[in-house]
């Protein structure tokens, strides 16, 4: 067997199969990088899970999971100016949180190099929106280099940590989706470790690292002036590449997974393939290289998944230098929604050039229906239970207000429990707002213990400060579930091993919250009486409604030797096919037959019994063992 | 062969993961060119799980387009039906392993419901080959992926990829008695 930790600390060079968020972690480590943070969100929690695959003590750099991105990179900016080369990674939104730090970062003299690593999220496959990060690139005067599948990102972040190295500035390498989760070889080099050097290299006149009022302008200066330098960096780098089909009329700018795409498409082209020029570096972009291919063609059209960004550089880059060329960027709204995957990509050009490629026609339907299979909470899970007892203590029209987590699922039916969601920890706030001139409905909040930490204390406190009327429910189950089950503030422990908890109940009263109830959600009954007499208190009230979360407690129960798996069943003579266990507490475990009975699905139940005390014809039994031992 | 597509379903916890790492090696071991790629989206959270694996001389995305894919694998009738709908073509293959997972329309009685009939009437209005596969004797859910592999590897649908090549991808990602319960589920068909 392979053992990914002791692939990933190869002397030798090597190649292996490997995911993009893995082969950036080899990069790291040849890179020579010492400081690395994060918080978890898709696509980027297997870089984590690939660094966790190295034993502590072996791991050549220093690696935690931040209680939320600002922190994370502050972190990173903080290794940095003391010499050492760090990198910060997270999703998409979370540049959002790190903002107020990010947007500084480029006015510094980052001494050791950092490179921000970004998960973009084309096509919504996780995210709340899918914003397009290169903007804050243009903000902020940050490089962006953008690669397309593991072997560059590889190569790309080893560039990114180099350039950043140099310039002393930050360096941002943008992945997507599919980017961080395509698996292929790659060509590994050498990793020569050189012995680190702890020296803390801080020195205030390496600066000035303290922008205020006019003392901003040289900063400002030296980071338009660096980008300048990387400019023409770009227009000699490698990173860059030219497909030449001998195309004198056509040509196509593109980058990034757009580019694989592409690829695909033109394999059924038409007559004369165009010229394509693949950037690696996105910002800024490489003048003389794109000045001299727009020079080479009477048409250009720009290819890029999202927004515009490349195309109005592209375009104003035209108009100063007086190219006669036509260049065609987006011509419909649908161009700026969604991955440009193989299909995407073959209607964007089938619409610029309707000769080059043979127009599809659209799918037929298919012979007979399929019912859509939406996510749902795990057979188990505490959020369910908290989400059945608490709908039968509100009224219809009160408000409920969801955030993000797997506990966001609960606006789904059977529950609909959650009827705005905005971003992590902003449901105290909106809450509040719904709360006011509102004597007539009754406003509750959802948010999870590790958003608790990330950005809710913010909004909690402002409850306490402004004297809002709300109630809160807290869903803790101990982890950070929905990215995979990272430790948080309250989990006991943290990446690197057993961490005092700072339980969320001492925080509240800490803060002077005076109505704080607190229940473990298995307990239905209690925990409906408990909502109904929160949202009856006047003032801000919090449920601390409390769960382990099964799919944790149930991967690590199968590990332990002597495991035997449980299970619930059905009474068929006490069934009177009321449906509760489908249609209202809506576990997945629970199969309808067509001719109505209703049975347990062995593979799905974990014989937790949360179901039991829901059925009214109590026809749900005791949880036993198994029958047949499943092997495991 | 230029490049052969796969598309893999199944549902958030079935084990998919092993699978398709399994697909995408042993086309590495048998020195095809291979990408692969999982679509996880909410999938721990009993969604849809979607692995591509495209191999073959050259291959620039991973990613496949709608009703492209030379074989279709599922590990659950309902995604095996979704699957034909949207991901096989004409002339390809679907295999499936017959778990029922039922969607929630299903377990409300909205309609949509999968099963044996209506999936081979699928494949027969579309001219796709279907196998279904359930083995009783396996009690494990979780080793109904390795049932699967062993059937696609006797009904030969991998092309130009042996059996070893197989069971070397198995090699490079499991030991020990896991190794070899997997080992013999997919060589003899028992657990
Ligand atoms: C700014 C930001 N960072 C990260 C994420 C990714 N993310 C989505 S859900 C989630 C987990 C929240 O955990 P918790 O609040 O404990 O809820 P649980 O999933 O455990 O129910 C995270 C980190 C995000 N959506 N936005």
């Amino acid at each position: 067997m392979k053992k990914l930790g002791e692939l990933l600390l190869t002397r030798e060079p090597f190649s292996e199969i490997v995911m993009g968020n893995t082969a950036l972690v080899r990069a790291m480590i040849e890179a020579g990088t010492r400081v690395v943070a994060s918080y978890p969100g898709s696509p980027t929690p297997e870089i984590a899970a690939a660094i966790r695959s190295i034993p502590k003590e072996k791991r050549p750099f220093y690696f935690e999971f931040s209680t939320n991105e600002k922190v994370a990179t502050e972190l990173c900016y903080g290794a940095a100016v003391n010499g050492h080369l760090s990198t910060v990674f997270f999703k998409s939104v979370g540049l959002n949180v790190a903002a107020d730090t990010f947007v500084q970062l480029g006015l510094m003299n980052i001494i050791g190099g950092m490179v921000v690593v970004l998960g973009d999220d084309p096509g919504v496959n996780s995210s709340q929106n899918e914003q397009d990060n290169r903007h804050y690139a243009r903000l902020s005067y940050t490089p962006v280099l953008e690669p397309a599948d593991p072997a560059e990102v590889y190569t790309f972040y080893k560039a990114a940590a180099r350039l950043s190295q140099e310039k002393h500035m930050p360096v941002i390498l943008r992945l997507t989706t599919h980017v961080c989760h395509a698996k292929q070889r790659v060509e590994f080099d050498r990793w020569s470790q050189e012995p680190p050097d702890n020296t803390p290299k801080f020195d205030p006149d390496n600066g000035p690292y303290i922008p205020i009022a006019k003392a901003v302008f040289p900063l400002k200066r030296r980071a338009l002036q660096r980008l300048e330098e990387v400019r023409k960096w770009a227009d000699e780098s490698l990173l860059n590449r030219l497909t030449d089909n001998g195309n004198k009329s056509r040509g196509i700018i593109t980058a990034g997974l757009p580019f694989l795409s592409l690829m695909e498409s033109l394999r059924e082209v038409c007559g004369e393939k165009p010229n394509i020029l693949k950037l690696g570096v996105v910002h800024p972009i490489p003048k003389e290289t794109i000045e001299n291919f727009l020079a080479d063609h009477q048409e250009v059209k720009i290819l890029e998944e999202l927004d515009d960004f490349l195309e109005k550089e592209i375009k104003s880059m035209a108009y100063d230098e007086g190219l006669d060329v036509r260049i065609i960027g987006k011509t419909d709204p649908e161009d700026w929604l969604e991955e440009y995957t193989p299909d995407k990509v073959y209607a964007v050009m089938q619409r610029t050039w309707p000769e080059l490629l043979a127009p599809r026609s659209p799918d037929a339907k298919g012979k007979s229906e399929v019912s859509p299979r939406p996510a749902q909470l795990c057979p188990g899970c505490g959020h369910r239970s908290a989400f059945y007892a608490i709908k039968k203590a509100l009224a219809e029209t009160d408000i409920t207000v969801a955030d993000i987590g797997c506990h966001t699922l609960g606006f789904l039916p059977p529950y609909e429990m959650g009827q705005l969601l905005m971003c992590m920890g902003a449901s105290p706030g909106m809450a509040a707002g719904l709360s006011l001139f509102n004597d007539s409905r009754r406003v509750v909040a959802f948010l999870g213990d590790s958003t608790f930490f990330h950005a809710g204390l913010p909004g909690i406190i402002n409850s306490v400060f402004n004297r809002h009327n709300f109630t809160l429910i807290l869903m803790e189950n101990g982890t950070t579930a929905m990215t995979g089950h990272q430790p948080h503030a309250a989990s006991g422990s943290n990446f690197n091993g057993p961490a005092e908890k700072i339980p969320v109940r001492q925080v509240l009263e800490g803060l002077g919250v005076r109505h704080i109830f607190e229940v473990d959600t298995y307990q239905q009954a209690k925990l409906t009486g408990m909502v109904k007499e929160a949202v009856e208190t006047d003032g801000f009230s919090v449920v601390i409604a409390r769960h382990p979360c099964m799919l944790k407690f149930m991967r690590e129960q199968r590990k332990k030797p002597g495991y035997k798996s449980r299970q619930v069943d059905i009474d068929q003579e006490k069934c009177r096919r009321i449906q509760e266990c489908i249609a209202e507490f809506g576990c997945p475990t629970f199969t309808q037959y067509p001719d109505g009975r209703i049975e347990v699905n062995p593979d799905l139940c974990i014989g937790d019994g949360s179901c039991i005390r829901t059925c009214p014809a109590e026809a749900i039994g005791i949880p036993h063992i198994a029958e047949e031992p499943v092997e495991g | 062969m230029e490049i052969f597509s796969i598309y893999l379903t199944g549902v958030g916890g079935q084990g998919i993961g092993l699978l398709s790492e399994v697909l995408l090696r042993a086309a590495d071991h048998a020195g095809h060119q291979v990408k692969g790629v999982d679509t996880h989206g909410l999938a721990q959270r009993g969604g849809i799980v979607v692995s591509r694996i495209r191999f073959g001389k050259a291959v620039y995305s991973p990613l496949t387009g709608g009703r492209s894919a030379d074989l279709g694998i599922s590990l659950e009738r309902h995604e095996a039906l979704r699957s034909l709908q949207t991901a096989v073509k004409e002339g390809g293959t679907m295999i499936y392993y017959d778990a029922v997972w039922q969607p929630l329309g299903v377990r409300l009685g909205a309609g949509g419901c999968a099963d044996e009939a209506i999936i081979e009437a699928e494949g027969k209005s579309r001219e796709i080959r279907v196998i279904r596969v359930l083995n009783p004797a396996v009690k494990d859910p979780r080793m109904q992926n390795m049932a699967l592999l062993g059937e696609i590897d006797r009904n030969n649908l991998l092309p130009e990829i042996e059996t070893e090549h197989i069971k070397e991808a198995m090699t490079d990602l499991m030991e020990g008695e896991m190794l070899e319960k997997n080992l013999r589920l997919f060589s003899t068909g028992k657990p």
